[in-house]
C-alpha cells in the first residue's frame, strides 16, 4: 500500500510523473528533470521530502543515548546546531545515514533526527532496540510536511513565506543549524550542494506553503533532479554508496566518525578501530567519464591498483558529462577505465564534490 | 496512452519507419519508447554509408535512467543521420516522430516488409 504525502494532489495537478519510492508515491519530475536540476543550481527549486522519517527524541538522558547510537558526536552540538552522521551496526557497517538536530532550549523535545524513507521500519526498530531503560523516548512524527528549498535564491525567496518572528533567525542560520517557532522548523541543510533550507511544518499548512513557494518563484523539482544534484554534490545515497556491509571508512564518510573523545563508546566503534588500524581495503572516489556515455551503478572500474565498482552513476547536467561515485582499491588514483556495456571507456578519478554552489570544482 | 501515428510502420523493439518519396526510409523510436526511457542525454548514431543487416544493433539512446540499443528495422545502407541530436538529444523525447528522427537508410530489398502496422503495434502495447 503506497503512502501519499500531504502535497500529493499538488504534484498531480502540476503534471508530475509519479513513481513509487520507499513505499511512497512521489514526483519523479514535473516535465524535465534536467530543467529542474538547472533551476536549482541557477535560482531555486522546491522538493517535497515529506517521505523522510522524522523522529523526535526526549526522555531521561537522550544525549547519552544518541552519543552511543551514532558514530558522529552529538556531544559537540549546542542548541540550534545539527550534524550529519552514520548509525552503525556492531560490525561497523552502516545502518543508515541521518541528520540530527539539537533543538533550541524550550523546544518540545531536545533532539530531532531525520532518517531515510526507504529504511524507515528498519531504523525505527533499530533505534528503539538500542534504548536502555528510560534514557530515551522516540516520537515518530506523522503530522508534518517537509520541503527542501534549495538554490542560490532560495533563502531570499523563502524568507517572506515564514512568520515574521522566524524570518530573521532563519536568514541568519549558518550551515547545519536550525531555528523554529510556532510549529515551523527551518534547518540550513540540504541534499543539493546549494544554499537553502529544509523546512518542517504542520501537514495541514503544507499545501498553502507549497503554493506560496511556487508563486514566489520556486520550481517544483522531483526525485530525478534530487538524484542528479546530490551526485554532483558528492553526497552519498544509502543503499547504493553504502549499506550494512560497508563501513564509513570505505564509503567516503570517515570524516563523519568522531574518534574523540576516545572514551565515547558508540555502536560499531571497536570494529571500526580494527578496520582503521589494519588500513581500509577500499575507498569511495569520484569518477568523470572522458567522452560521451553514462556510467551506471554496478559497472566495473579497472585501475592500476586493481578493480572496483561504480556505486552511483549518472549524468551531470551542470558538467554535461557522466559522473559517478565508485568503490575502488585504496591506492587507486588518476586514470582508469570503466566497463560500459562491454566496452572499456576512459575515466578520471577525482575527489568529490564535483559541483558546489553552482561551480564545477573538478577540472 | 502513447501516440501511434497511423501512417507509420513499427517494430516490436519500438522503432518506427516512414517510407519517404525517394524510396529511403526514416527511422526513429516511438513515443512509448521515449516515455519509458526518460529524458535522453546522449544519442549514438551509425556512420553514413554503413551497411546494416535487418535487426542489427546500430544506434544507442542513453537517458538519465538507462541505455537502450536501437536495431535496424530492415537491411540497407545509412544515408543520413540527425545531427541535431548531438546538442539536443531531448528532441527525441519532445518530438519522437518528427524532429527526433534518428537516421535514414536506403533499403537493400525495395519496400520494407515484415513490419507491424499501427493497429498491430497498438495491440502489442496493450498486451505489455
Amino acid at each position: 500500500m503506497t503512502r501519499r504525502t500531504a502535497l500529493h494532489d499538488r504534484h498531480v495537478a502540476a503534471g508530475a510523473m509519479m513513481v513509487p519510492f520507499g513505499g511512497w508515491d512521489m514526483p519523479l519530475h514535473y516535465g524535465s528533470q534536467i530543467e529542474e536540476h538547472h533551476a536549482v543550481r541557477r535560482r531555486a527549486g522546491i522538493f517535497d521530502v515529506s517521505h523522510m522519517t522524522v523522529v523526535d527524541v526526549d526522555g531521561a538522558d537522550p544525549g547519552a543515548y544518541l552519543a552511543r547510537l551514532l558514530a558522529n558526536d552529538t556531544g559537540r552540538l549546542v542548541p540550534g546546531r545539527a550534524l550529519y552522521s552514520c548509525m552503525l551496526n556492531a560490525d561497523g557497517g552502516v545502518v543508515d545515514d541521518l541528520i540530527v538536530y539539537r533543538r533550541a532550549a524550550g523546544a518540545p523535545t531536545p533532539w530531532r533526527v531525520v532518517v531515510n524513507a526507504a529504511t524507515r521500519e528498519k531504523d525505527l526498530a533499530w533505534m528503539q532496540a538500542a534504548i536502555r531503560g528510560d534514557e530515551a523516548r522516540l516520537r515518530v512524527r506523522e503530522d508534518l510536511v517537509m520541503v527542501a528549498l534549495q538554490g542560490p535564491a532560495a533563502r531570499a525567496l523563502a524568507a517572506p513565506l515564514l512568520p515574521p518572528g522566524l524570518r530573521a533567525a532563519a536568514l541568519a542560520l549558518p550551515p547545519f543549524h536550525a531555528a523554529e517557532e510556532g510549529g515551523i522548523f527551518v534547518g540550513s541543510t540540504g541534499y543539493t550542494g546549494e544554499d537553502g533550507w529544509e523546512a518542517l511544518l504542520p501537514a495541514a499548512a503544507g499545501p498553502r506553503f507549497w503554493d506560496a513557494a511556487v508563486a514566489a518563484g520556486f520550481a517544483p523539482s522531483g526525485l530525478g533532479a534530487r538524484d542528479t544534484l546530490r551526485l554532483e554534490a558528492g553526497m552519498n545515497l544509502y543503499g547504493q554508496d553504502m549499506d550494512e556491509g560497508t563501513s564509513p571508512l570505505v564509503s567516503g564518510l570517515a570524516w563523519t566518525v568522531a574518534w574523540e573523545p576516545a572514551g565515547r563508546d558508540f555502536t560499531g566503534r571497536a570494529a571500526l578501530e580494527r578496520e582503521r588500524a589494519a588500513g581500509p581495503a577500499a575507498r569511495l572516489v569520484g569518477l568523470v567519464l572522458a567522452d560521451r556515455g553514462v556510467m551506471r551503478r554496478g559497472q566495473k572500474v579497472h585501475t592500476a591498483a586493481g578493480a572496483g565498482e561504480i556505486t552511483s552513476g549518472g549524468f551531470s547536467p551542470t558538467m554535461n558529462r557522466s559522473i559517478a561515485l565508485a568503490r575502488v582499491p585504496t591506492g587507486a588514483a588518476g586514470e582508469c577505465q570503466v566497463d560500459i556495456r562491454g566496452a572499456l571507456k576512459p575515466a578520471r578519478i577525482v575527489k568529490p564534490p564535483f559541483v558546489r554552489n553552482g561551480r564545477v570544482l573538478v577540472d | 496512452m502513447s501516440n501511434v501515428p497511423d501512417e507509420l510502420k513499427y517494430t516490436p523493439e519500438h522503432e518506427w519507419v516512414r517510407v519517404e518519396g525517394d524510396g529511403t526510409v526514416t527511422v526513429g523510436i516511438t513515443d512509448h519508447a521515449q516515455h519509458a526511457l526518460g529524458e535522453l542525454v546522449f544519442v549514438e548514431l551509425p556512420d553514413v554509408d554503413r551497411v546494416l543487416k535487418s535487426g542489427e544493433s546500430c544506434a544507442v539512446v542513453e537517458s538519465v535512467k538507462a541505455a537502450s540499443d536501437v536495431y535496424a528495422p530492415l537491411a540497407g545502407t545509412v544515408t543520413a543521420v540527425n545531427g541535431a541530436l548531438g546538442t539536443e538529444p531531448n528532441l527525441v523525447n519532445g518530438n519522437p516522430f518528427g524532429d527526433g528522427w534518428l537516421f535514414r537508410m536506403r533499403p537493400a530489398d525495395g519496400a520494407p516488409a515484415g513490419l507491424l502496422d499501427a493497429a498491430a503495434y497498438r495491440q502489442l502495447l496493450d498486451k505489455a
